[in-house]
């Protein structure tokens, strides 16, 4: 035993999808100890913005405002502020009068904020006539000027608040455009690693959640499924005949009937309310055991009349016992195998179920299936809103591969003609 | 030729069987939940239905197509009479249509999206894999890895991650349905063309998909071949490398389409999903606004065609296999 392990441990494959795996395991064991809220609590309102917030550090403004502020020169300040303001739309208007105004195009950058505005400012006259140009679009430019010099401006803003008696604002601060915070010094702060989802959900809390639900249920599905298999496999190899024939009866059925087919079919009858995480991991596991119950028969087959079980036979020795001791630890590393490609496939079921629209009931638990199924439902991809599908997707396929590395892994280890 | 009209008779009746089984689940499968099928279908469907005409029009329908109140197997008859002449009653959601045919659009679309993708990803993926098997060296040391990523990988992931980067981050192809939305079908060279640069992505995803499995599998089994004796008596015989892989990717191949055989329900199912990203307009997409829609006979309708396809495929698959191995023959006639 100690021997075998050490043996898998020296196969590469079988360490970096063991990492990568404990890697994933452990996160979703740890982060949900130190950052304690609701995983599928709804943090963003939709305004303006809608409820996709993108990734980043979300700092509260009113806060700020009443922490004490710290005075920074930095040179490069003012012209980030400007080019922030200035959307390519204005940009593009600015370029289009000055070359209207005579200005010869190749000397206008409208990428370099600074040099653009610096032409703005020496040419632009409200009072131009520009042959042409209809009356709104003068007034267009006039306002254009005026959020320009907004922009330009070096002045602060004044903070007032409302008198409670009279209703009048009072001058209560001002905030110069040299002020700084200390974003540790702020009390609200709240950094949105993967920005929220349709629904205004933290996205990083709940993949990791989902994570956690999504492995639940290929583990849960992997080991009924394996275990179903074995016990067929052990059955029909060993006792042979009529039960063989049953068994590879509904297994052949089975393998050329599309699981998808009969997971579909299953989901649909048991109906919304009753889909939980553990119903669908049971589901898939009862429909998944087909290749397992194939393999471990193919083996027992190969093992029954083997000397040594033989022996067993002649001395004695109840059926389980041989099970036990002249059989199972000879497929034992074949079933650790397929356990382990039971719980990918089972996995990448849930999604596939959960994207059709068949997965677990949607509102109490995330998974990682429902997560792609609702970037999907609200256009997420179209949207542009990268972050509410492909970090799923990420954590999916990294699952899938480290499960799939180990599994080779362990194939090299005990086939050795496959090793390099 | 005795032996291969055994070999065909015999998986002709497996045929049968298995279809008939088939049937049987998507026949029996709802029906086994608790509580009157037909009622829990209308109740269901009248949450979402303004339609009253509709929905007593369906209730009637459905009491006749399933008649919920004669026993079982009476019930058993009347629906394999009913699908036989392809009478799969009205679709709930998209009532006035028949089920029928809403489905024989989308069941085209299907197979010739599928068809060739899960061909194309075979083949090429065992070529790829006698090629790591004979190479091996950086080659493989570089194929592998990607291989067990890509056949891990979820058809839907990589259909969206293609969707992203191709459809709409680059804007080279279109992003959803089979042809352009501005087009009706006819057999001009615009909507052939506009079918084509719509086909290009989920064809893509399902073709990378399958290439990393098959990959994998053919470079294990090539492997067994290069040390098998045959292979070291040519070496011996210096007969050319190149002569050698061919032997080598024939005999190594023959488990590989058995392989096929068994997967392709699998691929179906993933290619399925993968359908609904691009919005395409097959049976994965029907079957997806059949269950937002509630639509129960589209499903059972749709689950029923899938696995029928599967089963032919897999049914051609093993006739082929028997032409290909002339071991099965041998086998047969003893």
């Amino acid at each position: 035993m100690k021997n075998t392990l050490k043996q898998v441990f020296h196969s590469g494959k079988f360490v970096v999808g063991f990492v990568i795996f404990s890697l994933i395991v452990l996160t979703v064991i740890i982060f949900p100890l130190i950052i304690k809220t609701d995983p599928l609590g709804i943090i963003s309102q939709g305004s303006t913005q809608g409820s996709f917030l993108p990734p980043g550090i979300y700092v509260n403004v009113y806060d700020s405002i009443g922490v004490a502020p710290y005075t920074l020169m930095l040179d490069d300040a003012a012209t980030k502020r400007i080019a922030s303001k200035l959307s390519p739309d204005d940009r593009i208007a600015i370029k289009e009068w000055l070359v209207k105004a005579g200005i010869p195009e190749n000397q206008i950058d409208t990428t370099d904020t600074k040099s653009l505005l610096d032409l703005w400012e020496r040419n632009y006259d409200p009072k131009k006539q520009i042959p042409g140009m209809t009356f709104a679009k003068t007034r267009f430019y006039q306002r254009l000027n005026t959020s320009v010099q907004g922009v330009l401006s070096t002045e602060g803003v004044i903070l007032a608040t409302k008198n409670a008696q009279t209703g009048a604002l009072e001058q209560t601060g001002t905030v110069k455009q040299t002020d700084y915070v200390n974003a540790s010094e702020v009390p609200n702060v709240r950094l949105l690693l993967l920005g929220t989802d349709n629904f205004g959900r933290d996205v990083t809390a709940e993949l990791v959640s989902a994570t956690g639900t999504s492995l639940l249920i290929g583990i849960v599905a992997g080991l009924i499924a394996t275990t179903i298999g074995l016990v067929l496999g052990l059955a029909a190899g060993y006792i042979g005949g009529v039960v063989d024939d049953v068994v590879m009866f509904f297994t052949n059925l089975l393998t050329v009937i599309p699981t998808i087919v009969i997971l579909i079919l299953i989901s649909y009858s048991i109906g919304q309310e009753k889909r939980g995480p553990v119903v669908i991991a049971v589901v898939i596991g009862f429909t998944a055991w087909v290749w397992t119950a194939r393999a471990v028969r193919a083996q027992v087959f190969s093992l029954r009349n083997r000397d040594h079980v033989s022996l067993s036979k002649l001395s004695g020795h109840p059926v389980w016992l041989i099970i036990f001791t002249d059989i199972l630890p000879y497929i034992a590393s074949y079933v650790i195998m397929a356990l382990i490609l039971q719980i990918s496939t089972a996995i990448l079921y849930e999604a596939s179920l959960s994207i059709l629209g068949l997965g677990p009931k949607t509102t109490v638990t995330a998974t990682l299936g429902l997560m792609m199924n609702w970037a999907f439902f609200y256009m997420a991809p179209s949207l542009g809103k990268w972050w509410a599908y492909m970090p799923v997707i990420v954590v999916i396929a990294l699952v899938s591969f480290s499960l799939n590395l180990m599994n080779t892994g362990l194939d090299q280890v005990y086939n050795p003609a496959l090793r390099e | 030729m005795k032996g291969y009209a055994r070999y065909f008779s015999k998986k002709l009746v497996w045929f049968g069987i298995t279809f008939l089984a088939a049937f049987l689940l998507n026949f029996f499968l709802p029906r086994m939940m608790p509580g009157d099928p037909v009622a829990a279908i209308v109740a269901r469907m009248a949450q979402g239905q303004s339609n009253a005409t509709g929905v007593q029009a369906i209730y009637e329908q459905y009491t006749e197509l399933f008649g919920t109140n004669k026993p079982m197997l009476t019930q058993f008859f009347i629906y394999l009479k009913n699908v036989i002449h392809g009478d799969f009653g009205f679709s709930f959601s998209q009532y006035p249509r028949t089920v029928a045919s809403v489905l024989k659009s989308s069941l085209w679309w299907t197979v010739i999206l599928q068809f060739p993708a899960i061909i194309i990803g075979f083949l090429i993926g065992n070529v790829l894999g006698v090629l790591a098997a004979y190479l091996r060296g950086w080659y493989d040391r570089a194929l592998m890895p990607l291989s067990i990523f890509a056949s891990g990988f979820p058809a839907f992931g990589m259909a969206t991650v293609l969707l992203v980067i191709f459809g709409i981050t680059l804007n080279w192809l279109p992003t959803s349905g089979g042809y352009g939305f501005d087009m009706i079908p006819s057999l001009s060279w615009a909507f052939f063309w506009s079918v084509i640069v719509h086909y290009m992505l989920p064809f893509l995803s399902i073709v990378l998909i399958a290439i990393g499995g098959w990959a994998i599998g053919m470079r294990s089994m090539s492997i067994y071949e290069l040390n098998s004796d045959y292979v070291k008596y040519s070496r011996f015989m210096g007969i050319k490398d190149s002569k050698i892989i061919q032997y080598v990717f024939r005999n190594a191949m023959l488990p590989q389409v058995t392989g096929l055989a068994l997967a392709i329900g699998t691929m179906v199912g993933g290619a399925l999903v993968a359908e609904i990203i691009f919005s395409y307009p097959g049976l994965g997409t029907t079957l997806l606004s059949a269950i937002r829609g509630q639509d129960y006979p589209m499903i059972s309708a749709v689950t029923l065609i899938i696995t029928m396809m599967v089963l032919i495929a897999t049914f051609a698959l093993e006739i082929l296999y028997g032409f290909i191995d002339p071991r099965i023959k041998a086998t047969q006639s003893d």
